[in-house]
């Protein structure tokens, strides 16, 4: 696999902020690459830079290997789906489609051919005389799709492809996109502040904070691996348990000893980072576990498949969570205001630096 | 139902207001110029088409041709210099776009007549200009700026600019700027944007300043008047010297009914250019979810079939 793209060193400073904040990454061909984190992190800024919309201060954006920093969009053979869609609102469908192909060196027919293939793949020939403001907001969508794909770009952009959409419909199209991306095979780039949204579609994620790519993975990495804090909190929901750390203990305000993965040197004060689902919860105290710490049951939300308890534990402001399938929750018939043990086992608990 | 009675009771003094002062004298003036001026400078009540007749003459047909053409003239002067300069205002950051905008109003807040003025000041043998022009050499002998159709045309355009810029700045501002983008991004040169996207999205507002430079243009009496200097008529002099001098009350009545009719159908088209393409709105709903799905054919497939 080769880099299709390859940014080089990016910064881009708007007044005080800088927005993007020397940035390296390589995008690879045929890849689903998301760009994920909160607002203000410097993703969207990120995107607009490799369509071209945004001049970096510093650093380099190469497509194929080719330095395209100082070319116009136009001039990129990269395409743009916009999180307004930005369809033309004065054109129908069809000649929506056709404008891009109408700015390249092609005949009528080549252009009526390929924007008729790409309504067929998307479904929209009974809409091509439709204008964009008679069409649904997910009809919308897949007109500002086709028009992008029907380029044939190396790299499709997509900001905030789902945004727009209703839950049902988007949770739809998460896979639609992602087996379109593998049949096209064109390297699709997706930003989104939704993490489930770039957990199920992409292959890989930069979590971005701050202008800077907080990590840097496959979605499990990401999951299971978190390696700051903040990767940690952002996706998914994780159990923090502050201390003292030496060697793989972390030693807590109460006294209990914890242990868990190490993913750095030196860390004094921090904290381990453990999953609600990796947490079991007993009445009795369980002797053989590697770790453990008791708690009092504050209280249980009913989700259907599972159940979230919130335990509550001594000199811990931060109440823990433990999700524990329904089938189990129906054994151990557990009630509020109990007394209860949570036990773990260390290779599922990480000890982060502060 | 209460929310409209509410509605009419809100609606009913502009209305009143209308109906009082604007379609009752155009009632009037249309009822008149079927009449015949009295013998000293009355009405006399007996219906007949004479006035619309009199009106084609060539002399009364030449004066509304020239008032067309120099309205006309206005018109498109003033579109090329208020579209750019709008377009620049929506470009600039939010908060400056008031100043801007602020600026472009100022003249306007002063008296029409010192405007007009100002520009003999400016436009006559011994004004500003001339002198400027002759001080640095350009020319040798005044040029004749004023009492033409140059100097009407200057006026008229002066005068209107402030609103023509605001009307096309509100549809410029309006228009989303990712549609601009995605016209650059799917691989536009600018001005290739700018023909088939921009100038078409921002049309109603070029159309709304354009009637409303014409409309004024084409009735306005005081500029051709002033910078005229009496030697050129426009259909407002004519009309004003109906109703003042001639004392022809039907005439001026019949000559106001033309250039009423001349109006409406402006705006006519004009309304038309707003709602070109807002047909009728289907009721746009989310398809059965089996037709959402991309065909499964691949676009690879596809690709190899071209070849």
């Amino acid at each position: 696999m080769s880099s299709v793209i390859q940014l080089r060193n990016l910064q881009k400073v708007f007044g005080q902020t800088r927005a993007i904040d020397d940035v390296s990454l390589d995008i690879q061909e045929n890849e689903f690459f998301a760009m994920l984190g909160p607002s203000g992190c410097g993703k969207t800024t990120l995107l607009r830079t490799i369509a071209g919309f945004e001049s970096p201060d510093h650093g380099k954006v190469l497509l194929s290997g080719e330095d395209i920093t100082p070319l116009r969009p136009n001039k990129r053979s990269i395409n743009l789906m916009f999180q307004s869609y930005a369809l033309f609102p004065h054109m129908s469908v069809a000649k929506n489609i056709a404008y891009g192909l109408e700015m390249e060196d092609l005949t009528k027919q080549e252009i009526q051919r390929r924007v008729a293939d790409v309504m067929d793949m998307a479904h929209l020939h009974e809409f091509a005389n439709r204008r964009p403001d008679q069409l649904s907001g997910g009809q919308r969508q897949r007109v500002a799709l086709a028009r992008a794909l029907v380029k044939r770009p190396k790299v499709l952009l997509l900001d905030e492809p789902l945004g727009a959409l209703d839950k049902k419909l988007r949770e739809q199209m998460q896979l639609e996109l992602k087996r379109l991306q593998s049949e096209a095979g064109i390297t699709f780039v997706m930003v989104t502040h939704d993490q489930e949204e770039a957990l199920v579609m992409a292959d890989r994620i930069a979590l971005m904070k701050d202008g800077r790519v907080a990590q840097l993975g496959s979605p499990k990495e990401l999951y299971e691996q978190p390696n700051s804090r903040f990767v940690a909190d952002f996706i998914g929901s994780m159990n923090f348990f502050d201390g003292t750390i030496s060697g793989d203990r972390i030693t807590l305000k109460n006294g209990t000893q914890l242990s868990g993965v190490v993913t750095a040197d030196d860390m004094n004060h921090g904290t381990l980072a453990v999953r609600p689902e990796r947490i079991c919860l007993h009445r009795e105290i369980p002797q053989d576990a590697d770790n453990r710490i008791q708690g009092v049951i504050e209280d249980i939300a009913y989700h259907g498949q599972d159940l979230s308890v919130h335990v509550a534990v001594a000199n811990d402001a931060q109440r823990k969570l433990a999700r524990i399938s329904a089938t189990l929750a129906e054994e151990q018939e557990l009630k509020l205001g109990e007394s209860v043990w949570c036990s773990w086992t260390s290779q599922h608990g990480r000890l982060l630096g502060a | 139902m209460r929310s409209s009675s509410r509605n009419m009771l809100l609606i009913a003094p502009g209305l009143g207001w209308l109906a009082l002062f604007m379609v009752i004298p155009c009632v009037l003036i249309f009822m008149l110029s079927f009449f015949e001026r009295g013998m000293y400078g009355g009405v006399d009540y007996n219906f007949n088409l004479e006035n619309f007749v009199r009106a084609m003459d060539p002399i009364y047909l030449g004066i509304l041709l020239d008032s067309i053409y120099i309205a006309g003239t206005a018109t498109i002067v003033a579109i090329l210099l208020a579209y750019p300069a709008a377009y620049a205002i929506s470009l600039s950051p939010r908060k400056k776009q008031t100043t801007y905008l602020f600026f472009i109003m100022l003249p306007f807040w002063s008296n029409y007549l010192i405007r007009t003025y100002a520009w003999i000041v400016l436009l006559n043998r011994e004004g500003l200009i001339n002198n400027g022009l002759e001080s640095i050499g350009v020319i040798s002998e005044p040029l004749n700026l004023l009492y033409n159709e140059f100097a009407v045309i200057t006026g008229l355009v002066y005068n209107y600019l402030p609103f023509v810029v605001l009307a096309i700045y509100s549809s410029i501002s309006k228009l989303n700027p990712e549609v601009r983008e995605a016209s650059e991004d799917l691989g536009a040169p600018a001005w290739k944007t700018f023909l088939r996207v921009t100038l078409p999205l921002t049309a109603p507002g070029v159309a709304a300043g354009a009637v409303f430079v014409f409309v004024l243009s084409i009735g306005n009496f005081i500029t051709p008047d002033l910078l005229g200097g009496g030697r050129l008529q426009m259909v407002g002099n004519l009309i004003y010297d109906q109703f003042l001098s001639a004392r022809d009350w039907p005439f001026g009545a019949t000559l106001s009914f033309i250039l009423i009719g001349i109006m409406m159908m402006l705006l006519f088209a004009q309304a038309v250019i707003v709602n070109r393409g807002q047909i009728e709105k289907h009721e746009a709903k989310e398809e059965d979810v089996s037709s959402m799905n991309f065909s499964r054919q691949s676009l690879n497939e596809k690709e190899k079939s071209y070849a």
